[in-house]
């Protein structure tokens, strides 16, 4: 009843292509992208933007950026943690060299150094397929570790082999370090990833989103449009390395403020995939879904248990958030491959017909 | 029958293909000609090779001897992607349609060598990248207006049935604008209607366009109805080729298909 | 000054003490009948359903906790036997290693058994993070000790004076080559003799054609995971008996990751030859050559050698060539 297309009738190609066709769809994107930006920095407290937004939306871009590959493009990458690993390093080198460039560009522009690398782990992608390319980015995921481990010149020769944010400011305000407050961190980030976001969006609605998914759906098809393969599945790479780039920057300079090089582990590239999955292979909504759902799990265990009157070890917080996120992985991927995203797309559907049932 | 139409000269030439895999000789030696704006049908009992030459022609497999002249470039072996800028086109006998995208995104990816916008402008979407975008999208409708599939546009193929997505891949190949197409039994599991139908578009695509076309295709009725020129294969090679009313009447035609023995 | 320090320096070394040779050369075949171990549950469970079950290490772990923790709880009851504690635990872990099997078969690979390989591979994903989790939940994270003496595993060292210097091999790694080559002699008869093997064959092959013959893909299924299962406990016993038990997920699986792709996804003797081979091609590294590029190389020094494999022969050296046809 409220959800109905009736009445709105397209009168052009263009309107037709719309990304949101639907007037209520484009009044719900644009009261979420007041809550974000507004009603979240106003009531929401330090713990609320630290422990929950801030990172949510990090890991968010770096889903949407495993997403591109692997849901769109249909290449399986373990290498997500490495990746966002080289833009965290690359990030810190260019702060290093040229400390008086603004910090947001560094952030940005370690995404090219990222998609560079992403480019060069792509490249075996040329001759090998499905899992055993899968193996080539675990090969780099093991490379890129050893490699944020054994050279020095990436952590300035700091002897604890950590890397550290100091602080820079935005127009007199401190941005990244320990003085910059955590709601200038959280609307820098939000900004960056609802920008990026809009250009994922373009991307996967025109040509080059037909072309990954018609490598993804069939390969030999796709040679015979035209597309050719090296060129799609290189550029797949490259967008993709440069999203988990740019959130493994942001991981580090907006969240954590230093960093390990076991950050960057392929336990970290295990917890991308599967925000990917539990959120929908192939969709930018699914991958802030997934985002959230696998993010907030453990929160969830930690805090409310304890609240109900049922104490919980921490250790055994994260034994059993292991376990949910394993049985769900297997859940969803017999229930419904296409995730979160999907049941979402089929409550709208019940909505558009409610009070109908079908 | 149908009117006198202007058939032109060699638009591609098969010299002597021979292909295996392995111990299996699946084509010996084999030569034919496509004329431009013909109708060949390419017909033969199972296993023949027919399958196997219409992949040598695309790129997909390359012979192990022999040669492939098409519009006067001659070359041993081509990837697909070339023979698809080239302007080849074909349909398979197993649909091979993206099947998580829909009819329309499906068919605009046949469009996919037309589209030149850069990455640059595909970020923003809404300027140059959009104009590209409606611009392929009227000539992709008119496509959806031949083939009368309106109704399935954004439906996305895999839940179609067996007969719509023939059609649909059909549209593909058509949005490609081919000077040669090549239809690996268009008709397999269609009813009569159905028939018709697909019978229909083949013959208004070549008149129509003028589309060039080699089908292989079972249905006796259909392949003398539609064609200008029949090529036969048997076991890999050619035994015959002319007009419809020529190999009818062929003996070695008849012997292979009622199975005498070699 | 480089190119020297590549390709002649370790050689010469290599010559200088053959003793020291010899002991890596031994070290690396140790390792590499470990690594094969776990390629042979990998490959056995390949053959069988096609599916990459990225929870083979998890397994072994998982197998080797399970006999250490039942035995503690034997104990504790007061079984005062050592012995027959151990191999009561034994018992009941082969038991649960088949309940496990059969979990798995019925709750992940039935549902998903039409699905995309991909789709199946990621499942196991999912299969290893839940045995990750429930394990530690169950037995604690800490280490544990293999219980090798109540088994009656071999301790201590044959010292052997050759080469001018003195050449230690441990007792448990030569009982773990001897175990490891009957279970590989075990599997390749059962595979190639039996009729269970045969259908395990006709399985790998395709489910669909199988099942139209009356095979019964789920029977099958239970039998290939449970024996995956007991590889999978052996090799947790033998390398909990050389070091400890703990959860290193990366260390155990993703070793044998490049052990398949050389000797290939479907081959028994490949999983043996290619364990083998990167074994020693790890130690030696690492031993003559790690010198010039920083310890700890061999976490991907064996993925690059499997990647340059895939780029030109990826069937592995003993696999099946893969033709595709349109």
């Amino acid at each position: 009843m409220l959800y109905r297309e009736a009445g709105q009738f397209k009168t052009n190609y263009a309107s037709d292509q719309a990304i949101f066709p639907i007037l209520q769809d484009r009044m719900g994107i644009a009261a979420i992208l007041l809550v974000a930006f507004v009603v979240v920095p106003y009531f929401g407290n330090d713990f609320l933007l630290q422990a929950i937004m801030i990172p949510f939306v990090i890991f968010s871009l770096a889903t949407i950026g495993l997403n591109l590959l692997t849901g769109y493009t249909g290449l399986l990458s373990l290498g997500t943690g490495a990746f966002m690993g080289v833009g965290a390093y690359a990030c810190y080198k260019l702060e290093t060299l040229f400390p008086n460039v603004n910090i947001i560009v560094w952030i940005v522009a370690a995404g090219f150094a990222s998609a560079a690398v992403g480019v060069l782990f792509g490249l075996p992608s040329l001759r090998i397929k499905g899992f055993y390319l899968a193996i080539a980015t675990l090969a780099a995921q093991f490379f890129l570790q050893w490699c944020f481990v054994r050279i020095p010149w990436l952590f300035n020769y700091n002897t604890s082999g950590a890397i550290e944010v100091g602080t820079h400011t935005l127009f007199g305000i401190p941005i990244t370090g320990p003085n910059a407050s955590s709601t200038t961190r959280y609307l820098i980030a939000l900004s960056i990833v609802v920008v990026m976001t809009w250009f994922a969006s373009n991307l996967v609605h025109g040509r080059i989103g037909r072309m990954w998914m018609a490598v993804r759906d069939m390969d030999i098809a796709a040679e015979l449009m035209g597309i050719r393969l090296l060129p799609t599945k290189l550029l797949a790479f490259a967008v993709s390395s440069f999203y988990c780039g740019v959130a493994g920057a942001m991981l580090v300079f907006l969240w954590y403020g230093g960093a390990e090089a076991d950050v960057f582990s392929i336990n970290q590239s295990f917890f991308i995939l599967f925000m990917v999955i539990v959120g929908g292979l192939g969709s930018l909504l699914g991958s802030y879904l997934g985002a959230a759902f696998i993010f907030i799990l453990p929160i969830f265990l930690r805090y409310v248990p304890p609240h109900l009157g049922m104490p919980i070890l921490p250790a055994t917080v994260e034994h059993i958030a292991f376990m949910i996120t394993g049985g769900l992985i297997i859940f969803f991927l017999i229930v419904e491959p296409n995730g979160l995203a999907r049941l979402w797309q089929i409550a709208k559907q019940k909505l558009r017909v409610w009070p109908f049932p079908y | 029958m149908q009117p006198a139409k202007r058939i032109g000269d060699v638009l591609l030439h098969a010299d002597n293909i021979s292909l295996s895999f392995g111990g299996v000789r699946a084509l010996t030696a084999i030569s034919l000609e496509i004329r431009e704006h013909e109708i060949l049908a390419i017909i033969g009992p199972n296993g023949a090779g027919k399958t196997s030459m219409l992949n040598v022609i695309n790129g997909f497999y390359h012979p192990q001897a022999g040669r492939i002249t098409f519009k006067g470039r001659t070359r041993k072996a081509m990837r697909p992607h070339a023979a698809a800028a080239g302007g080849i086109a074909r349909t398979f006998q197993n649909v091979a349609l993206f099947k998580s995208m829909t009819t329309l995104d499906n068919i605009m990816a046949g469009r996919a060598l037309k589209m030149h916008k850069s990455f640059f402008w595909q970020l923003f979407r809404y300027g140059p990248a959009m104009r590209e975008e409606v611009e392929h999208r009227k000539v992709v409708e008119e496509i959806i207006d031949f083939l009368e599939i309106e109704h399935i546009r954004r439906i996305p193929v895999g839940k179609l049935p067996y007969g719509l997505q023939k059609r649909v891949e059909l549209g593909r190949a058509l949005a490609m604008e081919p000077d040669l197409l090549l239809l690996d039994e268009p008709m397999a599991g269609m009813n009569l209607e159905e028939k018709e139908d697909m019978s229909r578009y083949v013959l208004s695509m070549n008149n129509y366009y003028g589309t060039t076309i080699a089908l292989i295709e079972h249905d006796m009725g259909v392949v003398m109805d539609l064609s200008d020129r029949v090529v036969v294969l048997d076991y890999g090679r050619k035994i015959a080729d002319g007009t419809p009313d020529q190999v009818k009447k062929n003996q070695a035609v008849i012997d292979a298909y009622l199975g005498v023995a070699h | 000054m480089l190119l020297y320090k590549i390709f002649i320096d370790p050689f010469v070394q290599m010559g200088a003490a053959p003793d020291l040779l010899v002991q890596t050369l031994w070290e690396g075949l140790v390792a590499g009948v470990l690594y094969a171990l776990i390629a042979l549950g990998f490959v056995l469970i390949f053959k069988a359903s096609g599916v990459f079950n990225f929870a083979q290490g998890i397994m072994v772990v998982f197998g080797a906790l399970t006999l250490v923790g039942i035995y503690e709880i034997l104990v504790r009851w007061g079984i005062s036997q050592e012995n027959v504690a151990a191999f009561v635990a034994l018992g009941l872990t082969i038991g649960v290693m088949f309940l496990l099997a059969f979990g798995v078969e019925r709750i992940v690979l039935k549902p998903l058994v039409n699905q995309p390989d991909i789709i199946l591979f990621m499942a196991t994903f999912g299969l290893t993070y839940f045995l990750i989790g429930f394990g530690e939940y169950v037995f604690g994270g800490s280490s544990k000790i293999m219980i090798a003496d109540q088994l009656y595993l071999p301790k201590g060292f044959i010292d052997l004076k050759i080469l001018g210097g003195v050449v230690s091999l441990q007792k448990i790694d030569i009982a773990a080559a001897v175990i490891a080559s009957v279970m590989v002699t075990g599997l390749a008869l059962f595979f190639s003799k039996t009729r269970i093997g045969r259908a395990l064959r006709a399985v790998a092959d395709s489910h669909k054609a199988a099942l139209s013959v009356g095979i019964s893909l789920d029977q099958i299924w239970v039998i290939v995971w449970f024996a995956s299962g007991l590889v999978a406990l052996v090799t947790g016993i033998m390398w909990g008996a050389r070091s400890e038990v703990s959860f290193a997920l990366e260390v155990i699986a993703l070793r044998a990751l490049p052990v398949l792709i050389l000797g290939g996804f479907t081959s028994i003797p490949g999983a043996i030859v290619g364990g083998l081979i990167i074994g020693v091609g790890e130690k030696l590294g690492d031993f003559y050559w790690g010198g010039l590029l920083g310890r700890g190389i061999e976490s991907w020094l064996a993925y690059f050698i499997a990647l340059v494999f895939l780029l030109f022969r990826p069937q592995g050296l003993f696999g099946e060539k893969i033709i595709e046809r349109v």
